[in-house]
This record gives C-alpha cells, sequence and structure tokens, in this order.
C-alpha cells in the first residue's frame, strides 16, 4: 500500500518530466507522418524545422533561466543559484551546438555550403563562443563567492549579447540573411506554416524545454551532492586525514 | 487527477489532429513514393526507438541520483 502510494506521488512530482518525452516523442514521429507544404528547394527538408529550430529555441529558454539565476545569486548570495545558473547554460550550450550542426547540415542541401556567410549563422557561433567563455571563466577561479558574482555579471552580458546576435542583428533590413523572418525575408507564416505544422512545432519546443530542464537538475543534483560531502569532510576536519584527502 | 485528465486529452488530441489533415496538393517534389512503400514507419519507428532509450536511461540515472541524495540525508 505504501508502495504504491509513493510511486504515484513520484509520477505527480515528476509529470512534466514525461510530458517532456511524450512531446518530443510525438513531434519525433509526426514530424515525419504528418502533411507539410509542397514547396521548391526546401522541399521534405522543411520537416527540420522541428528538429533544428527547436535546439534554438530550446537554448533561448535555458540561457533564459540561467540569466534568471545569476541575477538571483546577484540578490542573495545563495551558492546553489550559482550552480543552477551554471547547469542551465550547460545544457544551452549543448542544444546551441546541436542547433549549430544540425543547421550546417540543413545548409549544406539547401543553400549549398556547409556554412555560408549568413548573419544567423556568424551569430550563433559568436554567442556559442560567448558562452564556451562563460564556462572558461567559470572555471578560472578557485574562490567560490568571487567566482560566482563574476560568472553572473558576465552571465548578464553574455545574454544580452546573445539577444542582440540571434534576435536583433539578423533582422536588421540592411543585412542580407537566408533565414526565413530576418534581412527583409518573409517569415515561415509567409511560407504556409500551416496549423498542421504548428501543431507539431509547439509541442516539440515545449518538450525539449523540458528536457533540457530535466538534464540541468540532473547536473544540478549531482553539483549539490559533490558540494553537500565537501562541506561535511570539512566539518569532520578533526576525524582524521582520510576525509581531508578525498577534497585534495 | 483532473489535471492529469485534461493532459491525457489533450496529448491525445495533439496526436490525433494530423491525421486528419492529410491533403496532398501536386507541386514541388516530395518523398511521395518512399511514403507510398510503406517503408518510412521502419523510419519512425527506429528514430522512437532511439529516443526511448535515452529517455529511460534518463529516468535511470535521475533515479540513482535520487537514491544517493536520500543516503546522503541519513
Amino acid at each position: 500500500m505504501s508502495t504504491s502510494t509513493s510511486e504515484t506521488s513520484a509520477i505527480v512530482r515528476h509529470w512534466w518530466k514525461i510530458a517532456g518525452v511524450v512531446l518530443v516523442l510525438y513531434s519525433l514521429i509526426w514530424g515525419m507522418l504528418g502533411a507539410v507544404p509542397r514547396l521548391f528547394v526546401l522541399n521534405e527538408t522543411i520537416r527540420n524545422l522541428y528538429y533544428h529550430v527547436t535546439m534554438w529555441f530550446g537554448m533561448m529558454a535555458m540561457m533564459g533561466v540561467s540569466l534568471f539565476y545569476s541575477i538571483r545569486y546577484l540578490n542573495k548570495s545563495n551558492i546553489y543559484d550559482d550552480f543552477k545558473a551554471e547547469q542551465f547554460a550547460f545544457a544551452g550550450i549543448l542544444l546551441g551546438l546541436l542547433g549549430i550542426t544540425t543547421g550546417s547540415v540543413w545548409a549544406r542541401f539547401t543553400w549549398g555550403g556547409w556554412w555560408v556567410n549568413d548573419p544567423k549563422l556568424n551569430g550563433a557561433a559568436i554567442s556559442l563562443l560567448i558562452y564556451f567563455a562563460y564556462l572558461i571563466l567559470r572555471n578560472s577561479m578557485d574562490e567560490e563567492q568571487k567566482r560566482g558574482r563574476v560568472a553572473a555579471v558576465y552571465n548578464i552580458f553574455a545574454f544580452a549579447l546573445l539577444m542582440v546576435f540571434l534576435m536583433v542583428y539578423p533582422r536588421l533590413n540592411k543585412v542580407d540573411s537566408l533565414h526565413p523572418g530576418n534581412g527583409g525575408n518573409p517569415a515561415f507564416s509567409a511560407y504556409d506554416l500551416n496549423s498542421s505544422m504548428r501543431l507539431v512545432f509547439y509541442p516539440a519546443v515545449i518538450g525539449w524545454i523540458m528536457i533540457g530542464t530535466w538534464i540541468s537538475t540532473l547536473g544540478f543534483r549531482i553539483k549539490k551532492l559533490e558540494y553537500q560531502k565537501m562541506m561535511d569532510s570539512f566539518s569532520n576536519n578533526g576525524k582524521g586525514i582520510e576525509s581531508n584527502n578525498n577534497i585534495l | 487527477m483532473k489535471a492529469f485528465k485534461i493532459l491525457f486529452i489533450f496529448l491525445l488530441m495533439l496526436f490525433v489532429t494530423p491525421l486528419m489533415a492529410t491533403e496532398i496538393p501536386l507541386g514541388a517534389e516530395m518523398a511521395d513514393a518512399f511514403r507510398a512503400d510503406g517503408k518510412i514507419y521502419v523510419v519512425v519507428a527506429v528514430i522512437a526507438i532511439v529516443f526511448i532509450g535515452l529517455a529511460v536511461w534518463l529516468f535511470r540515472l535521475d533515479r540513482k541520483i535520487s537514491r544517493l541524495e536520500k543516503n546522503h540525508k541519513s
């Protein structure tokens, strides 16, 4: 009896992980089987909207949450907020790398090159480099409060630059971009992104955001455990050299 | 529990609605023969299995971390 109630409460607690998996699975299946508009040049590759574009939406959501925790760290100085900011940025970078790789493959077969001189591509590459620097900056500092504060401030800059490079710069009218909705190009709505495509695309975005969040929380929980263990061994200092050796 | 019912119905609707929208106008070249052969379902099945496998792995990892957290607290 008690095991069944604890199991149902586990399902209630983890419902969003299950929902994320179901939504992504749904988008994987219906992304392939569903109806899409027949367009020249794009042909069937229009389905990449479900698999490539969702990576970028997921990345931006992860970076947004990372920014939120960085700001909260600056306000409250809770080390766990700093850990969360790091882990969400990490998941965002993972999704961004997948986005840039899949975009490269898509570009090869529709625009004719693995890398074309497109403002959105270059902007995405620069933003990823900025976030790599965020991780390197973190690792370069040992003192945890200093690391947390410097990393949080840098993260605010990084997010502002991400928005500029991915959302503002490619949309300028003076810039030529191959991406829909950018540089004077019509957005996907003009390509008659019909309702059946939206019905796969939006659930896919939500699903990937949930899975990205899941991965971030897993990373955070591991970091938290490591941190607590380290703190325990500090407080057990008198018990012998053994515990000290574990930290060093 | 009511929230679950609503979620379930929502997900069910998501799965069913694209089935209804399958008009195929002529125009640009699409993988019609590939679809007509019916073999596309094999690919879809493979993709689904790979993703389910990854999801199961994530769930197991989640459980392992939960166990570590429980051990640490006690």
